[in-house]
């Protein structure tokens, strides 16, 4: 078992530094950079002084360095938590990244939790239920769910909520609480401006989920112990908890692989459309200004914390599966 | 054995037999006589049989014959919509939609809608439109509108419906510079729905020569193979999506930055039919007449394609058409963001992107219009890939 988690970790390393060479040499492909903007502006109202501020900013950012000398000094600079210069106003991105990093975790931890319960519950009954009305309701949320797009699911709640509630859904926190430290009142705050994005952003993955678990479950409670168990008299209860739901909770842990990117990608544009003080909408105004520190810092971290995730999966499905454990690979 | 199946050698007589015999030509099927339904099924091909059963799923049925309508009439966009793309009413900008109406007082019209009074609210010093309900106009059905060059080839101005004589007719509002939305969105559909098929066709083929080859050579092949689909799978699409077409320069012009979405698309959604491919072809390759086609000297080239693809097409194209909603939702996401189509080029997305300001849409609903034919392709494509892949299996 320790082996088999040294291995793991041993192998997210290579990869993380494959992603983290693959974003930047992207983010720093088309031509020009971040000063181009910024110096096309101040040459449009007519400053004097534009070309040599551009050559200024240029040196600040070691813009005239070659691209694999900036990529190894952004790369060395991680491990000592400086991610280089922000090209927008010239201060580091640790210092703009903070806050954001942590929101984003918690949105996203969140959603997994909200993904995990709610299809847990909903996948079990409807699969204990088959072919009741409740069955069918959640086999129409889940379609739903699987059908509408995220993004035009929070653009049509923001529209309700706008237009009906007069509530504004934006933001992760009251106003009063941005920029004060972290307090009771803050997170309380931060927890109730949280449904709205966990939901939109988790209502896909809890509908995959659900059907995963009804499938699997009905799957389950047709093999023959179970009718063994009932014939034997056990309560239909602790028969379903004992038996059949302990095999089909496998995809729970199993497919948290296929869910985390999902949920990733889904809160990036959730909290585009949002606007939520999360890495999203920073991620995306890097990409636009060529920012490449501060954009390759996010993708870092985006791809960081989905291996993380799956290293996480791996190690509980070895633990669970001794199949796994011994070397054999499991078949999905 | 009775005479007549051991049959009489030639030449030599025998002795009549004394019982009865049938003289009536021998029918080997005489017990289990098939009768004409179970003869056309038993000897209908693959292709016939997934048919028929395709056919038996309604949903999946009505969503194709939606798509097919849907593509039909981005072949003849400019047909449908009454105005041009770009046809800008300058005294017309965020008018609501208009509603058709067939009586007038009383009386049978036809279809027609009330002419817009414009008038501004002295406070917020908005334009307030309000149908005129005093003056009917008839729309035009089969009639001369804006030019257009239909289809590269002649200039034509023959429009399905167009606006009444004097009048306007926006079915869907305006948006911010007066373009009549439904005209948009109709020519929209166009690279909103290509960019699926291409991008697909994009995907397959990346996915069929990948996952071939790793699947028909195994070793070394496999594992690089198979390390690169785990890495792109791992990693969040969106992402990687917009890190990717900010990557491509501004300078492209719009047609150029339309191949190069198809091409992100794809290079991004390949490696799910490629793993598929891969598993099949490992174990197809082991089964007796893979080895009977190598050992008579087919080159891998003709065994992957003639023989090993063929067993599991079906499969292949049913899960292609199940990702084909993803590319589709892919471009709008990309497009909506500002990172995807840049106008002139339209599609859903570049209109939902006008819809990004929700203080706008909270007063002009209906720049939100584009969602609904998003989510009603979306449908229809999860149906009818529900019904190819049960169909796509069709002695199971």
């Amino acid at each position: 078992m320790l082996l088999f988690v040294i291995r793991r970790i041993l192998l997210m390393i290579p990869t993380l530094f494959i992603i983290s060479a693959l974003v930047y040499f992207i983010i720093d492909l088309p031509p020009g950079d971040c000063v181009t903007s910024q110096v096309d502006e101040l040459l449009a109202r007519g400053d004097p002084d534009a070309l040599r501020r551009a050559d200024e900013l240029r040196a600040i950012y070691n813009l005239n360095d070659p691209l694999w000398l900036r990529y190894l000094e952004w790369v060395g600079g991680i491990f000592r938590w400086d991610f280089g210069l922000s090209c927008q106003d010239t201060v580091p991105v640790s210092s703009l990244i903070g806050e954001r990093l942590a929101l984003t975790i918690v949105m996203e931890s969140a959603t997994i939790v909200f993904i995990w319960t709610v299809s847990f519950v909903i996948g079990v009954y409807a699969a204990t239920h088959q072919y009741r009305v409740g069955d069918y309701v959640a086999s129409f949320i889940g379609f739903i769910g699987l059908a509408v797009p995220n993004f035009l699911l929070a653009l049509v709640l923001l529209y309700v909520g706008k237009v009906y509630f007069g509530l504004s859904i934006g933001g992760l926190m009251d106003p009063e609480y941005i920029d004060k430290p972290m307090s009771w009142g803050k997170a309380v705050s931060v927890m109730q401006h949280l449904i709205i994005p966990v939901i939109v952003i988790g209502m896909s993955g809890t509908a995959g989920m659900i059907r995963r678990l009804r499938a699997n479950l009905l799957d389950e409670l047709q093999k023959q112990y179970v009718t063994t168990g009932r014939a034997k008299g056990l309560p239909p209860m602790r028969l379903l908890i004992k038996y059949p739901l302990r095999h089909a909770i496998n995809p729970f842990v199993a497919d948290i692989g296929g869910l985390l990117p999902d949920v990733i990608s889904g809160s990036v544009i959730v909290s585009v459309v949002l606007s939520l003080p999360t890495t999203g909408p920073m991620l995306l105004g890097a990409l636009k200004t060529q920012d490449v520190n501060l954009a390759a810092t996010f993708l870092l971290f985006v791809a960081t914390l989905t291996v993380i995730g799956m290293l996480i999966s791996d190690l509980a499905l070895a633990a669970l599966d001794p199949r796994i454990r011994f070397g054999a690979t499991s078949e999905k | 054995m009775t005479d007549q199946t051991s049959g009489a050698a030639p030449g030599t007589p025998r002795p009549r037999s004394p019982h009865y015999v049938n003289r009536e030509p021998w029918d080997p099927y005489v017990s289990e006589r098939l009768t004409a339904e179970q003869e056309k099924y038993y000897m209908a091909g693959q292709w016939k049989l997934m048919w028929w059963r395709f056919r038996r799923h309604r949903p999946a049925v009505v969503s194709a014959a939606f798509l097919l309508l849907m593509y039909f009439s981005t072949l003849i966009s400019e047909f449908i919509a009454p105005y041009d793309l770009h046809t800008r009413h300058s005294a017309y900008i965020f008018a609501p939609p208009q509603r058709v109406h067939v009586m007038h007082e009383g009386q049978f019209l036809g279809p027609f809608v009330y002419a817009l009074k414009t008038t501004r609210d002295m406070e917020t010093l908005q334009r307030v439109y309000t149908p005129d309900t005093t003056k009917p106009m008839q729309i035009r059905f089969f009639c001369k509108g804006d030019t257009y060059e239909f289809w590269n080839l002649f200039e034509w101005d023959f429009h399905f419906f167009c606006q009444p004589e004097g009048g306007q007719l926006f079915l869907l509002g305006t948006d911010r510079l007066g373009r009549d939305m439904f005209s948009r969105i109709v020519y929209a559909a166009r690279i909103s729905l290509t960019i699926g098929i291409f991008g697909i066709a994009l995907s397959f083929a990346l996915a069929l020569v990948l996952g071939g080859l790793a699947g028909y050579y195994g070793g070394w092949v496999d594992s690089v193979v198979q390390r690169i689909t785990e890495i792109i799978k791992s990693f969040p699409h969106l992402p990687l999506w917009l890190a990717l077409s900010a990557a491509l320069p501004v300078t492209w012009s719009p047609l150029l930055v339309y191949f190069g979405i198809t091409i992100i698309l794809a290079l991004l959604d390949w490696p799910g039919l490629g793993r598929a491919v891969r598993s099949k072809l490992l174990s197809l390759r082991e089964e007796d007449y893979a080895a009977a086609a190598q050992m008579m000297g087919a080159k891998p080239g003709r065994i992957i394609g003639r023989h090993l693809l063929p067993g599991f097409m079906s499969h292949l194209i049913a899960s292609a058409t199940l990702s084909i909603p993803s590319m589709i939702l892919a471009e709008t996401a990309l497009s909506f963001l500002g990172l995807g189509l840049r106008p002139p080029i339209t599609s859903w997305g570049v209109l939902l992107n006008e819809a990004t300001d929700i203080n706008v849409v909270a007063v002009n609903w209906w720049l939100m219009f584009p969602v609904v034919p998003v989510i009603g392709v979306i449908l229809a494509y999860q149906f009818m890939g529900d019904g190819m892949r049960d169909a796509a299996d069709p002695y199971g």
